[in-house]
């Protein structure tokens, strides 16, 4: 019958469809990115908080800095080991990351986010 | 209180907490969780899919069947209904198309009311079609979004849909609460708005209680659930996204991985969605390939054009009646009975 090649049809286009990550990485792989520490980061050994905290949450802890410096006028951020941080994302993040293209924007461009801070932060604050 | 959606409701809380507590127990149970069970949900959805659809493809379809809402091709002075009543396939495409991309059916949905006295009137119930097609639409919109874990390096389109997703802005601070960075995806929220919306109506209208199931309920809840977990990864607890990304990407080119620090909350949210993908061809969700072979929407209302035969009639012996008179053509006129053919030698 030729309804049954046209729903052969169908059935192929499904399949190709649901698969479209298999083939699609076919031969590639793609292991999670290399993170690069400055040597000032490796001198400080700890980031602001711990590292598994820094790893899911650091967008949460800037947008908190964020409202503590623009809305409560506080720039002082003391954290649970007592060390004291200048609440900013320029002056302070990319103190230590300031190599952005190897820290930042490898984890990003791998999770496909494109943070928009830096339409007004400078993002290489120490023209590396 | 109704059975029907409570045992949906506590075989989804069972889902959840048996992959969620499972997880939590460490590496074993985490591949069974992360590499296990997603491969056997994709294999056991394309398979049972095709099987299905494949199944449907051989049955019978013995006659055109033209249960239509309008006016079939007739005479040049009567209005044919184009895309109602189709007669040639550009028609039947534009049906179907509506059908598919517009959930057309659902529009016509209809709620009857005793109005003043003993008038039963037909009122437009929209809300179905709206939460419906809000439905549809997000949940193909988080399905494109979640490509960004399963490609590398990420196609355009997927960071297209993001886009168009993220474009509103919304950020809240509390103490306890922060949400807004990273940017709000509406699909998620709108996504959970219409299936909450679609479970109280079934609840609430008593002619739509009185229809649904356990089998109706079942994957509402999923669906719920998936949502639900989903958004609070995303705004709330918080994953860690880039391992998460390793570990699907790991199965999609077939070198598995678990890597380390993933929260249970992210193998309960897959693990749902398997079961989500493991249900499908089993279910009512089949829709999704039914609705490509709905014989009232897909054949056109030509019945009186063309002849449609039964393909598999077996071939009749006739005698028609030329022949039959043929046969008794004497006897008839010796009996005084009119014959359409006079034999020769009267004529
Ligand atoms: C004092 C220097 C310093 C400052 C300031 C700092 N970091 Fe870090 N950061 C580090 C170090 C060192 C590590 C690596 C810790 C480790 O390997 O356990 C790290 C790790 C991280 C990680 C985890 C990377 C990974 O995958 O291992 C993230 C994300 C991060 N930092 C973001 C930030 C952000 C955002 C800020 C600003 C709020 C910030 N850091 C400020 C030193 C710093
Ligand atoms: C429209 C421009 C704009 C955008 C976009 C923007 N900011 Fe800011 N941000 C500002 C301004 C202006 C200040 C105030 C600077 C000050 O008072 O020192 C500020 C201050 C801050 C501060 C504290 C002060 C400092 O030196 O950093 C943080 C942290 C911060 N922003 C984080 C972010 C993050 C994270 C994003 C992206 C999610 C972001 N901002 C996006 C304009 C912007
Ligand atoms: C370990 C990998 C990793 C590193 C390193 C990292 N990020 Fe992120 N970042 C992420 C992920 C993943 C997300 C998105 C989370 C999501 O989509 O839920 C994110 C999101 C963000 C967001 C919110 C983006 C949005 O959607 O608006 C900001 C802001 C941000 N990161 C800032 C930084 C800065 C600044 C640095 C460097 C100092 C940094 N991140 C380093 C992984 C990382």
């Amino acid at each position: 019958m030729k309804d049954k090649k046209i729903i052969l049809v169908g059935v192929a286009i499904f399949v190709v469809v649901v698969t479209f990550p298999f083939w699609y990485n076919l031969g590639r792989s793609a292991p999670a990115p290399e993170v690069v520490l400055t040597p000032k980061a490796q001198a400080a050994e700890v980031c602001v908080m711990p590292t598994e905290f820094m790893k899911a949450d650091h967008m949460k802890l800037l947008d908190v800095w964020r409202h503590d410096v623009v809305r409560n006028g506080n720039r002082i951020f003391v954290n649970p080991d007592g060390k004291a941080f200048e609440m900013s994302l320029s002056n302070t993040c990319l103190d230590c990351h300031s190599n952005t293209t190897e820290f930042c924007d490898r984890c990003h461009d791998y999770a496909s986010v494109r943070p928009y801070c830096w339409d007004c932060h400078i993002e290489n604050p120490k023209g590396e | 209180m109704n059975k029907n959606y409570m045992v949906s409701l506590i075989a989804v809380i069972v889902l959840f907490l048996i992959a969620y507590v499972g997880a939590a127990q460490g590496t074993g149970l985490q591949m069974v969780f992360g590499i296990i069970f997603p491969y056997l949900a994709i294999l056991l959805f394309i398979v049972g899919f095709v099987r299905k659809v494949m199944g449907w493809a051989r049955s019978p379809v013995p006659f055109q069947i033209t249960t239509t809402c309008g006016q079939q091709k007739s005479m040049p002075w009567i209005k044919q209904a184009k895309i109602d009543n189709p007669s040639c396939t550009g028609g039947v495409v534009a049906r179907m198309a509506l059908e598919i991309f517009c959930l057309r059916s659902l529009f016509r949905n209809t709620r009857m009311k005793l109005k003043s006295g003993p008038h039963l009137t037909y009122q437009l119930e929209i809300f179905l079609w709206v939460a419906a097609l809000a439905f549809h639409y997000a949940f193909f919109a988080v399905v494109v979004r979640h490509l960004r874990f399963f490609t590398e390096p990420i196609p355009c389109f997927v960071t297209l849909i993001e886009n168009l997703d993220s474009f509103m802005r919304a950020e809240v601070i509390y103490d306890a609460i922060q949400v807004g960075v990273p940017g709000i995806y509406m699909s998620g929220l709108i996504l959970l708005a219409a299936v909450t919306y679609l479970f109280l109506r079934r609840i609430f209208l008593p002619q739509v209680r009185y229809i649904s199931q356990a089998a109706d309920y079942f994957p509402l809840f999923l669906i719920m659930g998936i949502a639900l977990s989903g958004i609070f990864m995303r705004y709330f607890s918080k994953v860690d996204v880039v391992s998460i990304k390793e570990l699907i990407m790991g199965l999609v080119t077939f070198q598995p991985t678990i890597p380390e620090g993933i929260s249970a909350l992210f193998f309960a949210h897959l693990f749902l969605v398997c079961v989500l993908l493991m249900y499908f061809p089993n279910s009512k969700l089949m829709h999704f390939g039914g609705i490509f072979l709905s014989p009232t929407r897909n054949m056109a209302g030509n019945t009186r054009e063309v002849r449609h035969v039964n393909p598999w009639n077996y071939p009749v012996k006739v005698h028609t009646y030329e022949e039959y008179e043929d046969d008794f053509r004497d006897k008839m006129i010796e009996a005084g009975l009119p014959v359409t053919k006079m034999p020769e030698e009267q004529a």
